[in-house]
This record gives C-alpha cells, sequence and structure tokens, in this order.
C-alpha cells in the first residue's frame, strides 16, 4: 500500500514536471529574448550572450518609442477588458440565478443558445462585423470590442455559474428567514457569501478571455483609440528597417503577463474553490 | 410557548394537486406532536405551511389564537430544524448559533450573545468545538449545531422535519432520546416529521398519521397500536407489521386460510352481514399452543398450521407462515403495500413466538391467536369495524396526562440541578463517546 502510493507520487511528480516544462518553456523563451538586444537576437543560444543582457527592449515600449503604441494599448486592453467582464457577469449572474431556482419555459434554449454561441467560429464573424461596425460608427472604438467580447464571455459564464448556483443549498435561505431573517438578509447573509466565490472565478475567467483575444482587436480597431495589446503587438517596429521588433515584441508580452499571474496567484485559493465548488455542502 | 391549530388545512401546488387535502389539528402548549407517513404524503409540505415557508391555499392557521396565515417566517416565532440541517457554511458553529439572537437587532448585547451561545453549546456538549466549520464535523455534531441554533432564543414552537434521517441507526437512537428529553425539560411544543414509525411512537404524545395529504388519525401512539381507525394506520404502525387475513364469516365463526377461529362474539356482530373481511393480527397476538398458560388459553383459538421457517433472536422468535389468497385479496394487499410506501406484500404471515418455543420450519404445529385483541377490517373501505373509540380515548388521554407529569418532573429536575445542565448529564458517557469519533471522523 505505502510501497504503491509512494511510486504513485514519483510518477505524478514526473508528470507534473513534463507538464510543466511544455507549459512553461515558451514563456521562459519569451523572457530571454526579451532581455537580447536586437543584435543579439540571432546568437542562436536560449540565454542572451553572456555580458550583453540588456532592459533596452523594455525601456523602449515604457518610455522609448513604442511608448505610445504599448501604454495607449494597454490602457485600451485593461478597460475593455474590465468592463467586458463586468457586464458579462452581471447579466451571466442574473441569468444563472434565473436558470438555477425557477422553472420557465425555454430554459434549456437558453443555455443551448449559449453554447451554440460560445462554438461559433470567431472569424467568421468578424468580416460581418467589420462592415456593420464600419456603418454605424462603432469601429475603432471601446464599445465595437466589448460588444464582441461579450458574446464570448457571457455563455461560458453562464454555464459556469449556473451550474455553481446549482450547488448552493438554496434551503438556507428559508433557514434563515426561519431564524429570522427578511427575504433580503437571507439572501444576503446566507447566499451571497456562498455565491461570491463563483462569482468571482467567473469574472477571473472571463476578464482573461477579453485579454487574450487578438482576431477581435486587430480586425475591429485601427488606431490607438480602441487597439488593445495583442493587437498592438504586431504593429511593433524595429528601431530601423533592419532590425526585427522580436525583443520588444518579447517584452511587452511579458509585462501583459503579469497581471494574469498576478491575479491567478492572488486568487488562487478563490479559484480553486470556485471550481471545486461542491465542498460547499452543509 | 405556544398552542397551534391548524383549521382544515389546504395546499395545492401549481398543478392543482392538493398535498395537503382539509388538515384539522389542534396542538396544545407543550405537547410534542409526531406527523408520521410515508414519503411523498404532504408531511414537509404541512410542516413548512406552519412556519411559513409554503403559503397557505385553503384554512386557517392559528398561533396562541392569532391568525398567522399571511405572516412572514420571522413574524412566527418559530423555530425549525431542517432534514439535512442547513447550517450556513460559511459560518463557524458559534455563529450559526448566534445567527438567530444577531438577526434580532438591538435585542441582545455582545455579551448576551455570548452567553446564551455558551449555554446552549454546553446543552448539546459542542462547546470544544464552537471554533469549527459545519462541514468540519460529524453528522451526529451538525445535527447538534442545526438544534443549538433552534434552542438558543426563546422560540414558541419547535419543528423538526426529519431532522435524524440522515444520521446511522445508533445515533439516531441517542439523538432521539435527546430530543425527547430536551422537549420535556424546556417543555415547548413541537411538531416532527418523520416516516419512520420507532421515531414516531417513541417520541410522539400524539401522533398524526397522513396518507396522500389526508389525515387518517391522530392518536396517541399506544391508541394507534391498538385501536387504529382503518387497514392504513393498523399497517403502518408497528415493526413487523400487521397481518392481514382474507376471512368469511359463518355462525360466529371465522373461517381463514389457518383454519375456523373462534371469536369473541360481539366481533363477530360488528362484522354482521359482510361476507369477507379482511382481520388484522399482530405478530405477538400469536404464541406457540404449548407454551401458553392455562388460564389464558380460553381466551384465542388453537390452529395447526406448518412454518417455513423461524428465526430466532435471543428474547423472541419470528416464525413465517406462507399462504395463497385469491387474485382479488392479493391486489387489495398490493395496493394497500403501495400506499404505505412498502415494497409488495408477500403473503406470508409473521408470527411472534417465545424464545423457548421449540417450533421450526417445516413441521406441522398448534399455535394459539389471542382472539380478543384482533380486529376485523372492511376490505373495500379499509374501515376497521371493530375499532373501539372509548377504549381508544382513554389511551390517549392518559398519554396526555403522563406528559403533564412528565414535563413537570423533567423541569423540576432541571432547577434541582441548575438551569441548562441536566439533559447534558444525562447522556454524558454516550456524548463523550460520541464527541470523540467526530473528532477522529474530522481529523482522518
Ligand atoms: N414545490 C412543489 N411543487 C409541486 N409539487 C410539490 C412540491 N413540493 C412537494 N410537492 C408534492 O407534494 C406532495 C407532498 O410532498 P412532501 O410534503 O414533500 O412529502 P413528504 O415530506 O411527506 O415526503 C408530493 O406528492 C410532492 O410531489
Ligand atoms: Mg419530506
Amino acid at each position: 500500500m505505502k510501497n504503491s502510493s509512494r511510486r504513485e507520487k514519483i510518477w505524478w511528480a514526473v508528470i507534473s514536471v513534463l507538464v510543466l516544462v511544455y507549459a512553461l518553456f515558451p514563456v521562459a523563451s519569451i523572457l530571454a529574448t526579451s532581455f537580447k538586444s536586437p543584435s543579439d537576437l540571432t546568437n542562436g543560444s536560449f540565454l542572451p550572450s553572456p555580458g550583453a543582457a540588456t532592459t533596452s527592449n523594455y525601456e523602449q515600449i515604457l518610455v522609448g518609442d513604442a511608448q505610445d503604441l504599448f501604454l495607449s494599448s494597454l490602457r485600451n486592453s485593461i478597460g475593455i477588458s474590465l468592463i467586458a467582464t463586468a457586464i458579462a457577469v452581471v447579466l451571466a449572474t442574473l441569468c444563472a440565478y434565473a436558470i438555477a431556482r425557477l422553472d420557465f419555459p425555454g430554459k434549456k434554449l437558453v443555455l443551448t443558445t449559449a453554447l451554440a454561441v460560445s462554438i461559433f467560429p470567431v472569424i467568421s464573424i468578424v468580416t460581418p462585423l467589420f462592415n456593420l461596425w464600419r456603418n454605424i460608427g462603432l469601429y475603432d472604438t471601446w464599445l465595437g470590442l466589448i460588444i464582441p467580447y461579450l458574446s464570448l464571455t457571457l455563455p461560458i459564464s453562464i454555464w459556469t455559474l449556473a451550474a455553481f448556483f446549482r450547488q448552493i443549498p438554496w434551503e438556507l435561505e428559508q433557514a434563515a428567514q426561519v431564524d429570522g431573517a427578511t427575504t433580503w438578509q437571507a439572501f444576503r447573509k446566507a447566499i451571497v457569501p456562498l455565491a461570491a466565490p463563483g462569482v468571482f472565478t467567473t469574472a477571473i475567467i472571463a476578464f482573461f478571455i477579453a485579454w487574450n483575444d487578438f482576431v477581435y482587436g486587430i480586425s475591429l480597431t485601427s488606431t490607438e483609440a480602441a487597439r488593445p495589446v495583442p493587437a498592438a503587438l504586431a504593429f511593433f517596429t524595429g528601431a530601423s528597417q533592419f532590425e526585427s521588433p522580436t525583443g520588444a515584441i518579447s517584452a511587452a508580452a511579458i509585462i501583459v503577463t503579469i497581471p494574469i499571474v498576478l491575479l491567478v496567484l492572488l486568487f488562487q485559493r478563490q479559484i480553486v474553490s470556485g471550481l471545486t465548488s461542491g465542498a460547499v455542502k452543509g | 410557548m405556544a398552542s397551534i391549530t391548524l383549521n382544515h388545512l389546504v395546499k395545492k401546488y401549481g398543478d392543482g394537486f392538493p398535498a395537503v387535502n382539509d388538515i384539522s389539528i389542534d396542538i396544545a402548549d407543550g405537547e410534542f406532536i409526531i406527523l408520521v407517513g410515508p414519503s411523498g404524503c404532504g408531511k414537509s409540505t404541512l410542516l413548512r405551511m406552519i412556519v411559513g415557508l409554503e403559503d397557505i391555499t385553503d384554512g386557517e392557521l392559528l398561533i396562541d389564537g392569532e391568525r398567522v396565515n399571511d405572516k412572514a417566517p420571522r413574524d412566527r416565532n418559530l423555530a425549525m430544524v431542517f432534514q439535512n440541517y442547513a447550517l450556513y457554511p460559511h459560518l463557524t458553529v458559534y455563529e450559526n448559533i448566534a445567527f438567530p439572537l444577531r438577526l434580532a437587532k438591538g435585542k441582545h448585547s455582545e455579551e448576551q450573545v455570548t452567553k446564551l451561545v455558551t449555554e446552549a453549546a454546553a446543552t448539546l456538549e459542542l462547546t470544544d468545538h464552537l471554533q469549527r466549520k459545519p462541514a468540519n464535523l460529524s453528522g451526529g455534531q451538525r445535527q447538534r449545531v442545526a438544534m443549538g441554533r433552534a434552542i438558543v432564543r426563546q422560540a414558541d414552537a419547535f419543528l423538526f422535519d426529519e431532522p435524524l434521517s440522515n444520521l446511522d441507526a445508533k445515533l439516531r437512537g441517542q439523538m432521539r432520546s435527546e430530543i425527547s428529553q430536551m422537549q420535556r425539560r424546556l417543555g415547548v411544543t413541537s411538531v416532527y416529521v418523520t416516516h419512520d414509525q420507532t421515531e414516531a411512537m417513541t417520541l410522539g404524545d400524539r401522533v398524526a398519521v397522513l396518507k396522500k395529504g389526508e389525515l387518517q388519525q391522530i392518536a396517541s401512539p399506544r391508541e394507534l397500536y391498538e385501536q387504529p381507525v382503518n387497514l392504513f394506520v393498523a399497517g403502518f404502525i408497528g415493526s413487523p407489521s400487521m397481518n392481514f387475513l382474507p376471512a368469511t364469516i359463518e355462525d360466529g365463526k371465522l373461517k381463514t386460510v389457518l383454519g375456523d377461529l373462534d371469536i369473541p362474539a360481539d366481533k363477530a356482530a360488528k362484522a354482521e352481514g359482510r361476507k369477507v373481511v379482511l382481520v388484522g393480527v399482530r405478530p405477538e397476538f400469536f404464541e406457540d399452543a404449548k407454551l401458553v398458560e392455562e388460564s389464558k388459553r380460553p381466551h384465542g383459538s388453537v390452529f395447526s398450521a406448518t412454518l417455513t421457517h423461524t428465526e430466532w433472536l435471543g428474547n423472541e422468535q419470528y416464525g413465517y407462515i406462507n399462504f395463497n389468497p385469491d387474485p382479488e385479496v392479493r391486489e387489495l394487499l398490493n395496493n394497500l403495500a403501495r400506499d404505505m410506501d412498502a415494497d409488495e406484500l408477500r403473503p406470508q404471515i409473521v408470527v411472534t413466538l417465545d424464545a423457548a418455543s421449540r417450533i421450526r420450519g417445516g413441521r406441522e404445529a398448534d399455535i394459539w391467536l389471542d382472539t380478543r385483541k384482533l380486529h376485523l377490517f372492511d376490505p373495500e373501505s379499509g374501515e376497521n369495524l371493530t375499532r373501539d373509540a372509548e377504549a381508544g380515548a382513554a389511551l390517549t388521554e392518559e398519554a396526555s396526562q403522563e406528559r403533564a407529569e412528565e414535563i413537570a418532573t423533567a423541569q423540576e429536575a432541571d432547577r434541582a440541578n441548575g438551569h441548562g445542565t441536566s439533559a447534558a448529564h444525562g447522556n454524558g458517557a454516550d456524548d463523550n463517546s460520541q464527541n470523540g469519533g467526530g473528532k477522529h471522523a474530522a481529523a482522518s
């Protein structure tokens, strides 16, 4: 028994390391590249040449030539993703609450539609949207991105939250009422604390999706007015025509990864408890 | 403390099906009432109507004479223990118990809350667990927390919805006696829902038997057992349950599959004019004919039968006799079984024999039947033809006097022991072992 569990542990460790290497190698590579100077890019090794490591790429995008391009897109990304997330979470919470608690005709339809929307290939909607947005003046605006982002974030939010809400012991609301709570107090004191982790997890997932989008970002924007970071990276140029912007792009990629990593590190307990919400059983 | 009056209560859900149909019960102050019946008969619905979680379609609900039909649960001042405890998982045990006190804003100072919660926790032996979360407690401990939440405030009545059904058999027995003692000590009006007839018989001052939303009979456990109003109550109450045999009456004799039985003339008279009746015989009405005292023998009738097998339990033994009813009767018995939520009733008679009896399966033996106690039922309506209403009422009256005495004694003892400790003392040893088990379970 003990023996086998030990062997199991070793196996798990080996597999975990393999997965980690597989997942993190590109990140490490980008990190290394972001410290290479343009002339050092082709040195053929993983790390910058000894003594040649430089932060010039970071300087370039944060305070140098590419500053305008990068910082404005960073602002766009943060703003658009946050707004899209907030709207998606509010709408999805209401929708999922209804789905989990009420019996109404068309409940299945709502869920199936949400699923259908989420599996619809983004690339096939982008061209019509491009034309439509140009006609009605949404092209290259924040709203012009927030709306399509909702189509990405809403379905998954509805599904996650509906699954989560179904597991909440709603009887607690009644228990609280018997204990002397008003309807509103019962909801706030007995249900909200249980629902919060689920809503939170959903918000983080929705934020990731909006933050990572590239196709809409590059197709529906043309200037710094609304262009998000993933799209902006494609517009980086080297210092001269003959220098490739790889270093600067890597540096920007690292910077946009940081908020996500921070979010996950800060809230990993909530995320895990949200994803394994079976634990709320009374 | 309060009396509760249910006045022709009706509950129809959206589909128009009456889950509770015209139920009237007067619950006296301090009385322990059990609602019992097979699952789906409307017990929970009725309880939830009392507490205010379910709208009342028709009829009146009075608490202490005041109509409360339209009052919100929080204004009825009742405490309820839910089947799956409904503890707040994000709060500690302490905060769970304090929850109702904190909701009554301004009524209790922080010191009072601490005092009340600590007292309730002491009564329920939860003192060591106050800072833990419900998820880390054992089933029995969660049950206690739910009880704590109910007793911590001065509720007018306690309502229980199958509170013990999630516990294992041993713990169930223990909690049962604790609930019973606590109810007596506090003298609080209680309504307790269960589908378990052992709980019903042991806890209740009066037991209300429900079937498909309708009240069949409400009486003391003894009256239900000895003077049931109909087939359903007779079959539902008692374990092993009452045997039903088809019989015809000729010349004051009962012709059954077991042979001809002489029955008392008054019983035969009540079944006068009916061709077929169902005879209800409890297993303990039978005895090994060899072991019946001479003085008792004339009160019954002896027949010979072959048992298929016997089960020896130490204090007594069960014997089984198969019989082959005609299809109509078989259909009747199966319907009855379905009503009672049981499996198909085997056409089998269970007899209880003295542990000393040497009767064994496969051999023919003489068995004595106490014919004074058997009941005759109308097979169509299920009505008990031989019910003695007066004797029944006397039994229930007796139980009600006993209740008054018990409450008085329990409260006397409580005062003598100092407030809030007597229940805990009564069960000290059991509780410790159970709490130990809980800790162990949580740790592993
Ligand atoms: N919310 C509801 N809507 C419709 N029918 C219900 C609802 N709750 C219970 N019922 C029906 O009412 C009947 C009684 O239910 P319940 O009171 O829960 O039974 P019990 O507690 O005795 O098992 C059942 O037939 C059940 O199907
Ligand atoms: Mg129920």
